[in-house]
């Protein structure tokens, strides 16, 4: 808070020009303090206490961490996975798009909503529901009689198995990025290197392949550190199999020695944050030196025709649509629907009886549904309330102040769920100057919240600020409406659907939100995203899948409204309709 | 109805001056037309006016009243002026219905409904757009949605309307139909109007008067005809119109405003300005000849090659070459060959400083 109080002396003198009379300079003091406090000033509190131990600068948390051998383990783990899981979303990622994009294949909007499905279901359910497919105990292998015999081990606990699930959560991060860098690809530019004489391989390895390089390496560093942040999959399968990465290995010492190892875990957090800075930092360098700025008439994309080709390809992108999506799901609905764990499945014994029970018995799972319906909510309408001043401002005044506060608002959805959620918790466990905890109460989890989706409420309405002539507001101003008569008359009415659509996405995302929520619950304060990894745990699978179900159709619900409001959506705003 | 007044006007962008020094006064009622090529200013100099930007240096006022001022702290905002303003992009609230566009400033007035309807009424027939009032404007072509923002602006009663060149988005044909009505439009209000554009033929066919901008600088302002004729250094000659500048030695200034010049083998005579008549040096003088000044003569003395040539429909348009680097738009009634040599008659031309305006 002193930070703040002195950020406050500074700020007029960033943002004193020559006409600072402007309403809008002095709206923006007055957003930029609660978007710090937010976003940066947890960040800034974690790096303070990596350096201090009991008030008095020290590298000592920094020697008893990187001496220690689980810490080097975690990290090679955190390593492999997410590189394989890379590989993997590439490959499958980049089929999708490179089909989706430049061929003719039918039924692309329907492909593109399925395939988008994966990213927007949790990690924790993904790994549910292959756990529920593959192993001795699926319900659904032992309904059809083809379960590997009792005993037998679970294949995906494993560092590969984690990979392949990593790979598959994240496909669609390389699948969307790769696809607006196709649809970027004017088809002139292929025509004419093939009346040069360009063909086939060579086609692809000079022309298609060297031009949509800037899409295929953005979407690579965003997939990988993605899977470098996830926690609800290697905590789903590594944890079993005492496979450890940087983020299992931080839960795990919160959870077994509470927040006196916050200085170990904020030196592990600080590792992780850091890794994930190199992703990025390597993705701006390899970018900057490909300025292949694509000219030509945008719109009109290549349209490669498979002829008889076609319908194989179309079965082949199906039959991995099912295989990744629609077997797992139906795994994990198989298991909601046995009366036990473990019982074999029949038409005779299939109930609804977890479904019942989640819903309307368990006051633990009502109370989770509960708090993330509140959180959700609350996060969707402040973050909404927030960012519609805020865009304006950043749209219409851009000044250095504005472009600092874009990157800012980056850093706590960028960097890995865990590193937000313990910088939260350093700084909110003791609030300074007011001497208050937030640690323990559902507050922390809000706050942590708002700083990791705020860029996620963001950019829609700054999308849609963007996009909107500034001569629709001046011809306002210049029929005699004031700043506020221009932000209700005008302003408000053409920025509402992309602000709608910012906090469904907030809601969206929080709804099933686990990794930030991992470190913040405390009992009586659970998320579904936590409820779900403690039911598993605790061995309620059947329940864990019912709520998982749930979930899953809620996810589904929320999708289909945006596919349905896409068209009256500005361009850019629905993230699969780029 | 106001007139307008800017003295020594300056706007900066960082270090880039876009306006520089302008000073220009409109009278009430009058139509001008800022015309230069893009980036020389002249939006700046309209969103000045409109109170968007406000200027480092120098006043604004309207009708007798300080709009802005800087030395003295004074900066009216855009919604306190009572300015009509047409954008290029019509700026039309797609949210709204067409009457409600149009009736908006009276909306923000806080003017009862019955005379709103009265009002917005009168506004779309004077732009016969009656029928369209419910409409919304994404069901309008081009011309309509810029013929609801002009009924915008008339509501408005302004003091003055802005047009920021409100017809680069239509295409040709309905070019001129829009410019016939706002012609209707000025006739029929009186209303003072400010029109920028870097189309000359439009600035040319609608403005009282043209200021021509060039680098934050108004050139010259000067009635349409004038500047054509007359042009006040090369800038203009060459921007407004077709024709040539050709650097003239030997000038001799007669009476009347007459001198004859030398070019080629032969003296022609041509009007002179006023500037370079007075005793000034005529080192740097220049010729400026249009096409119809020049008349395709077998028999005449001065000759040239026919470089190029063009058919426009009824006439051809021949680039003759006289000299070493010397090229003359020249009309002819027939079709030349490429090399062939002809004979060219001079009936008139300007004689100017060429190094006019090239100091400020």
């Amino acid at each position: 808070m002193q930070a703040t109080g002195r950020l406050r002396g500074v700020l007029p003198g960033i943002i004193a020009k020559p006409n600072g009379n402007r309403s809008s300079d002095r709206l923006l003091i007055w957003l930029v303090v609660p978007v710090f406090i937010i976003s940066i000033l947890p960040i800034l509190r974690l790096g303070f206490e990596g350096v201090m131990v009991g008030g008095v600068p020290s590298f000592d948390y920094f020697h008893d961490v990187l001496g220690n051998s689980s810490t080097w383990r975690a990290t090679a783990n955190s390593l492999y996975t997410a590189g394989l899981g890379t590989i993997i979303s590439l490959l499958i990622g980049g089929a999708f798009a490179f089909l989706v994009a430049l061929t003719d294949i039918r039924a692309k909007a329907a492909l593109v909503f399925c395939f988008m499905i994966p990213m927007m279901i949790p990690p924790q359910i993904t790994a549910l529901s292959w756990v529920q497919l593959t192993g001795p105990s699926s319900a659904l292998l032992n309904a059809i009689g083809m379960a590997p015999p009792l005993g037998s081990p679970q294949p995906l606990y494993s560092a590969e198995g984690i990979a392949l699930l990593l790979g598959i959560q994240h496909a669609s991060i390389v699948f969307l990025t790769l696809r607006a860098n196709l649809r970027m690809l004017p088809r002139e530019q292929i025509e004419a290197a093939r009346l040069a004489g360009a063909r086939g391989g060579r086609l692809w390895w000079q022309i298609i392949l060297p031009l949509t390089s800037p899409g295929l390496i953005a979407g690579t560093a965003m997939a990988f550190v993605t899977a470098l942040g996830n926690f609800g999959i290697p905590a789903m399968l590594g944890i079993p199999a005492g496979y450890q990465t940087l983020p299992t290995l931080i839960y795990q010492k919160l959870a077994g020695f509470g927040p006196s190892v916050l200085g170990e875990v904020s030196v592990l957090a600080m590792l992780i944050g850091a890794i994930a800075i190199c992703g990025v930092a390597l993705h701006h360098r390899l970018l900057s030196k490909r300025d292949y700025r694509l000219m030509g008439m945008v719109g009109r994309p290549l349209d490669v025709k498979l002829g008889a080709r076609r319908s194989l390809v179309e079965m082949a992108l199906w039959t991995v649509l099912v295989a990744i999506l629609v077997i797992p799901l139906l795994a994990l609905f198989t298991t909601a629907l046995v009366p036990a764990f473990g019982v074999k499945l029949t038409f005779a014994n299939a109930t609804f009886e977890a479904f019942h029970e989640v819903m309307f018995v368990q006051p633990s799972t009502i109370r989770a549904f509960q708090n993330s319906f509140v959180l959700s909510v609350g996060a969707a309408v402040t973050l909404v309330l927030m960012c519609l001043p805020l865009a304006y401002v950043m749209v219409r005044r851009p000044s250095n102040l504005t472009k600092l506060i874009n990157l800012l608002v980056e850093v706590p959805y960028a960097l890995p769920g865990v590193v937000l959620a313990i910088a939260c918790i350093l700084l909110f466990i003791r609030i300074p100057l007011i001497d208050v905890s937030l640690y323990g109460t559902l507050a922390i989890i809000f706050v942590a919240y708002l700083a990791r989706f705020l860029v996620i409420a963001l950019r829609p309405v700054m999308n849609s600020f963007t996009q909107l002539d500034p001569a629709l507001e001046e011809a306002a101003q210049a029929c005699g409406a004031g700043l506020s008569r221009r932000l209700r008359d005008i302003l408000l009415p053409l920025a509402a659907p992309s602000a709608a659509a910012g906090a469904l996405l907030v809601f969206l995302t929080a709804f099933n939100e686990l990794t930030v929520s991992a470190l913040l619950w405390s009992a009586g304060n659970e998320t579904l995203g936590v409820l779900i990894f403690n039911l598993d745990d605790s061995g309620d699978t059947v329940l864990a899948s019912a709520v998982a179900v749930l979930v899953v159709l809620v996810v589904i619900a929320l999708m289909s409204c945006f596919q349905l409001a896409a068209r009256r959506l500005p361009k850019g705003v629905v993230p699969w309709q780029t | 109805m106001a007139d307008i007044n800017l003295s020594r006007i300056t706007k900066c962008f960082g270090d880039y001056r876009a306006v520089n020094q302008v000073s220009l006064d409109i009278a009430d009622g009058e139509f001008v037309a800022l015309l230069g090529p893009s980036g020389c200013g002249k939006t700046t100099l309209l969103r000045l006016l409109a109170g968007f930007e406000e200027p480092d240096h120098g006043q604004i006022s309207l009708g007798g009243q300080i709009m802005a001022s800087p030395e003295n702290n004074v900066m009216i905002s855009p919604e306190d002026r009572n300015l009509g303003i047409v954008f290029q992009s019509y700026a039309l609230w797609p949210h709204m219905t067409v009457a409600r566009n149009v009736g908006y400033p009276l909306e923000v007035r806080g003017l009862g409904r019955a005379d709103q309807d009265r009002k917005i009424a009168e506004a779309l027939d004077i732009v016969a757009l009656g029928p369209y009032a419910n409409r919304s404007p994404s069901e309008l072509s081009g011309g309509q949605r810029q013929r609801v923002a002009l009924a915008r602006c008339l509501v408005m009663e302004p003091r003055a309307v802005l047009l920021d060149e409100p017809l680069a988005n239509l295409d040709v044909h309905l070019r001129e139909t829009m410019q016939q009505a706002f012609l209707d439009f000025h006739r029929r209000t009186g209303a003072t109007m400010i029109y920028v554009t870097h189309d000359q033929s439009e600035a040319m066919a609608m403005a009282d008067r043209i200021a021509v901008m060039d680098k934050g600088h108004i050139r010259q302002m000067a009635a349409p005809e004038t500047l054509y004729r007359e042009p006040a250094d090369l800038m203009v000659a060459g921007f407004v119109g077709a024709g040539a500048v050709l650097p003239v030695q030997g000038v001799t200034v007669g009476s009347n405003g007459n001198c004859s010049v030398q070019l080629g083998q032969s003296s022609i005579t041509a009007r002179i300005c006023p500037k370079l008549a007075d005793g000034l040096t005529t080192a740097n003088a220049g010729l400026c000849l249009r096409p119809e000044d020049v008349w395709v003569i077998d028999d005449a003395p001065l000759r040239g090659q026919v470089d190029d040539c063009v058919y426009l429909g009824g006439r051809f348009r021949l680039s003759v070459r006289i000299g070493a680097d010397q090229t003359l738009p020249v009309y002819a009634n027939r079709r030349a060959r490429i090399g062939e040599q002809v004979g060219l008659q001079v009936n008139d031309g300007w004689v100017f400083d060429r190094m006019s305006g090239e100091a400020a």
